[in-house]
């Protein structure tokens, strides 16, 4: 079987869980909006105040609602022992760890979607103005976000306290990410284009990304066989 | 070439020595029962032979190469405490997926033929968390068996089995043995394990205490080994 289409039955396996249980989704479907509900409260949706905290506001959003999401990505393996059956099957760690980032990237990708027209409302901004760059911030931040949240959900799995510590080990991981795409969104939902100073924040996604990919493909087996 | 190679393992959980120097190989179509009390060391060796878990010191090889070998682990069947099928998909979809990572070429007609075999082509696509303990564990039985793996670890796999499926599962190993696959298994029920097994490793605190042919007097009395080199 070759290496992709592990990685894809496992991706496909996932969704098909996912989408039959809607655990994770609606959970985090639910805390993305009650996040942006509760802030749209504290902010006044006139000023020009929101065109400058935009981004960090969504990211917020984005990423409390993300760790749900890849919270449940190995922690769902737990039932029955399927994590072991996954293990002891010839299908490489790295296939595995791929497979369910993808998986997570997919849901996380969904939650993001439908939040940003409800972040657009709430917040009285037109967020689609550069519609094409902020897809590409947000296929690349999310990417970064999945690929070491999916990481630290293989880490913490048998921890009892897991809820706790993704979200932990993964926040500070995540700063350059973040505030990439913190700024990088801001400055696309105001209606400017990317340009000078801001490509360094591209720059530093596109790395964030490799460099944790080409990690995290490297050390999950040991993460998960020890 | 032996089918599993067992060489000085050592494992540790925390400074406890869960197994001590562990030796000795199984050829290709001995059944071996793994036998010891509880806190022996039994799923730990088996979880080692799986590649769920490393060793500390030492070296185990599955047909020549690392567990943790892609291609040895395809030729790997696992039976552990877990059943180790998704609660949220059906039958049918739990088969063909294990059918798929183990890259079985039809998919769709292994799992059609093995949920025949293990009489849930009836319920073939009604979801697990629907089954009752037997179905469960019968379904268990042909996700370990479906890739018709050349080595067979099976950890206590007649413990809390219904009639039905442990004559299930004593068919089904008969017939790997047949065809020449390696069976280690670990039980607590001698007299089901003495009816397979060829050969007897009994471990005694993480120590081997007796590796070898299964002696004739086990048929009779299968606490003997036991008396004789265990703990009494």
């Amino acid at each position: 079987m070759g290496y992709l289409r592990q990685v894809l039955t496992i991706c496909g396996k996932d969704l098909r869980s996912e989408f039959r249980t809607k655990e994770a989704l609606n959970a985090s479907l639910a805390f993305a909006l009650v996040i942006l509900l509760l802030f749209s409260f504290a902010f006044d949706p006139s000023s020009e105040q929101i065109n400058e905290i935009s981004g960090g506001l969504i990211w917020m959003a984005f990423a409390f609602a993300g760790a749900l999401i890849l919270n449940r990505s190995f922690a769902r393996e737990l039932f029955n022992d399927c994590l072991d059956a996954l293990i002891y099957s010839p299908v490489p760690g790295s296939a595995l760890f791929l497979g369910k980032a993808l998986a997570s990237y997919v849901l996380l990708l969904i939650v993001e979607l439908v939040s940003f027209p409800i972040f657009g409302l709430f917040y009285n901004v037109q967020w689609a103005r550069k519609f094409g760059w902020l897809l590409f911030v947000l296929l690349l931040a999310s990417w970064g976000l999945t690929v070491v949240g999916t990481m630290f959900s293989a880490l913490t799995v048998n921890l009892r306290l897991r809820e706790l510590m993704l979200p932990m080990l993964l926040y500070p991981m995540m700063i350059p990410a973040l505030m990439s795409a913190m700024q990088l969104t801001t400055v696309l939902i105001a209606g400017q284009d990317i340009t000078g100073d801001n490509w360094i924040w591209v720059r530093l996604l596109i790395g964030f990304d490799i460099i944790f990919t080409a990690l995290a493909v490297a050390f999950v087996e040991t993460v998960l066989v020890g | 070439m032996s089918a599993v190679d067992v060489a000085g393992v050592w494992k540790f959980y925390g400074d406890y020595p869960a197994l001590r120097d562990i030796r000795f190989d199984v050829h290709p179509g001995q059944c071996l029962a793994l036998l010891g009390r509880n806190g022996a060391g039994k799923t730990t060796l088996l979880k080692i032979l799986a590649g769920l878990s490393t060793a500390q010191k030492g070296d185990v090889k599955v047909f020549g190469r690392s567990v943790r070998d892609s291609a040895a682990r395809g030729s790997i069947g696992v039976l552990g405490h877990g059943i180790g099928v998704y609660d949220e998909l059906s039958a049918f979809e739990n088969l063909k997926l294990f059918a798929n990572l183990y890259g079985l070429a039809d998919a769709e007609g292994t799992a059609r033929a093995w949920l025949k075999r293990v009489t849930l082509e009836n319920v073939a696509d009604a979801l697990v968390r629907e089954f009752s303990r037997g179905m469960r564990q019968r379904l268990a039985v042909a996700r370990t068996f479906l890739h018709e793996p050349k080595l067979l670890l099976l950890d206590e796999p007649f413990t809390s089995l219904d009639d039905r499926s442990i004559a299930l599962l004593q068919g089904v190993m008969a017939e790997s043995l047949a065809r020449g696959a390696t069976v280690i298994m670990s039980t607590h029920q001698l007299r089901e394990a003495m009816e397979l097994a060829s050969h007897v490793v009994l471990l005694n605190r993480g120590r081997l205490s007796f590796h070898g042919a299964r002696p004739d007097e086990m048929l009779a009395d299968p606490t003997w080994l036991y008396r004789q080199y265990g703990e009494g």
